[in-house]
């Protein structure tokens, strides 16, 4: 078959919805797509544990600790589904973690933003936690099989991830005048950070037409955006606390909440670098790996050394 | 680029319940088969998702090209006589 005709049976197989899979022919457009938005999206949930690790040791209480380490390491498994599907693209474990650590690779903009207290810790849970989600339940459709399944892996396991970052809010805000202060603060440094989450508005996203013809995307960022805040202006509520927009208001024509223009030039000079903590990040994942290498090599030396006893037994 | 050499990389199944067939979840790199059994019970059963688990590495996979699925799958897509519904009988024959 000539590459024409492949690509013709690829396309007839995406509209059909049949999944595709790592052995099948693919555009080399599609696999480069994927491997940059799966790794990509990796990375995120590893850089993500390090706002969060910022309060392990100061969690209010044991009970808050527990959960909260419980949640991180659940995202350390969400990078090592994602590593592990993207791997199938035929790019290599360690290629990707150059990447990221030699700044060739992005990982979301949220997480170079400073948790400065407790409730933080609750703002990511609801907002950044929330935010992903839509995103991922969307992405549980996605063309490409092991993406998917990861995807509806992880979808499983997120609902606890926004549940207890509300929870935290709602105990806050029914707290000491300082405790809702408190969190408070922490919504309104958190909420445009999560709306920058969906990425550009459609008409400046650069991959979105080719995506949705491959059914790689399935919402636009503008739909997925705009479901967050439909369903964060009544979630607020509940809290007794407000979203730091003066022109979120319902639009009936729309059906849906307006909203005010985000800051998109703080938004491209995170991704650029220029955060206040995406230097921290990417030292904190070097210094990580680095000073992980003696672990990694002991254990290949180790079950080398086991196998060679097994021969001789 | 880094010349360091990953793990192995190791294919996972796991039964959810005694009794049910191990099914792939997916897979992780580890440097023999005791690690790669604990980091898929790490990642893979932390909500009781496994009561057992298998691991092999993946170069031991060998599976069916996707490109010969016609031929290779062909005997079994002309014989509807194999499935019950290919037999029309008479409705007093209840239950069979
Ligand atoms: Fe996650
Ligand atoms: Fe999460």
């Amino acid at each position: 078959m000539d590459e024409k005709e492949l690509l013709n049976r690829f396309q007839a197989q995406i509209d059909a919805e049949i999944k595709i899979e790592p052995k099948d022919w693919m555009p080399d457009a599609y696999r480069q797509t994927l491997i940059r938005q799966m790794s990509q999206h990796a990375h995120s949930e590893i850089v993500g544990m390090l706002p969060e690790g910022n309060w392990v040791t100061r969690a209010p209480t044991l009970k808050r600790k527990a959960i909260l380490l419980a949640k991180i390491q659940d995202e350390a498994g969400h990078g090592l589904y994602l590593y592990s599907a993207t791997e199938t693209l035929g790019i290599s474990r360690q290629e990707m973690i150059d990447a990221l650590h030699e700044g060739r690779a992005k990982y979301s903009s949220v997480f170079n933003y400073p948790t400065l207290n407790w409730a933080d810790i609750g703002a990511i849970g609801w907002l950044v936690d929330g935010a992903a989600i839509m995103n991922q339940v969307a992405l549980m459709r996605t063309s490409y099989g092991p993406y998917s399944r990861a995807m509806i892996r992880i979808c499983k396991e997120e609902s606890f991830h926004q549940r207890q970052g509300f929870d935290i809010l709602y105990t806050l805000s029914r707290g000491s005048d300082e405790q809702k202060a408190m969190a408070q603060d922490a919504l309104n440094r958190w909420w445009w950070p999560s709306m920058m989450m969906f990425g550009p508005h459609d008409s400046e996203s650069t991959h979105s037409q080719q995506s949705t013809k491959w059914k790689i995307k399935r919402k636009s960022n503008d739909e997925l955006r705009q479901d967050f805040v439909d369903n964060s202006v009544q979630q607020v509520k509940v809290l007794g606390l407000t979203l730091p927009d003066p022109d979120l208001k319902w639009n009936e024509e729309r059906q849906h909440y307006d909203y005010g223009p985000i800051d998109w030039e703080e938004f491209w000079a995170v991704v650029k670098g220029r955060g206040p903590c995406n230097r921290e990040r990417i030292a904190a994942r070097k210094k990580a790996y680095d000073d992980g290498e003696w672990v990694r090599e002991a254990a290949l030396a180790y079950a080398k050394k086991k196998k060679a006893k097994e021969v001789l037994a | 680029m880094s010349t360091k050499k990953d793990w192995p990389l190791w294919e996972v199944f796991i039964a959810s319940k005694r009794g049910l067939n191990h099914k792939h979840v997916g897979s992780l790199h580890a440097a023999d088969a005791e690690m790669a059994l604990e980091n898929a019970r790490d990642v893979y059963t932390r909500r009781k998702e496994g009561e057992s688990i298998w691991v092999v590495e993946s170069k031991f996979i060998f599976a069916s090209n996707p490109e010969d699925n016609d031929a290779f799958f062909e005997p079994a897509k002309n014989k509807v006589y194999r499935h019950p519904t290919f037999y029309d009988l008479p409705d007093e024959v209840n239950k069979m």
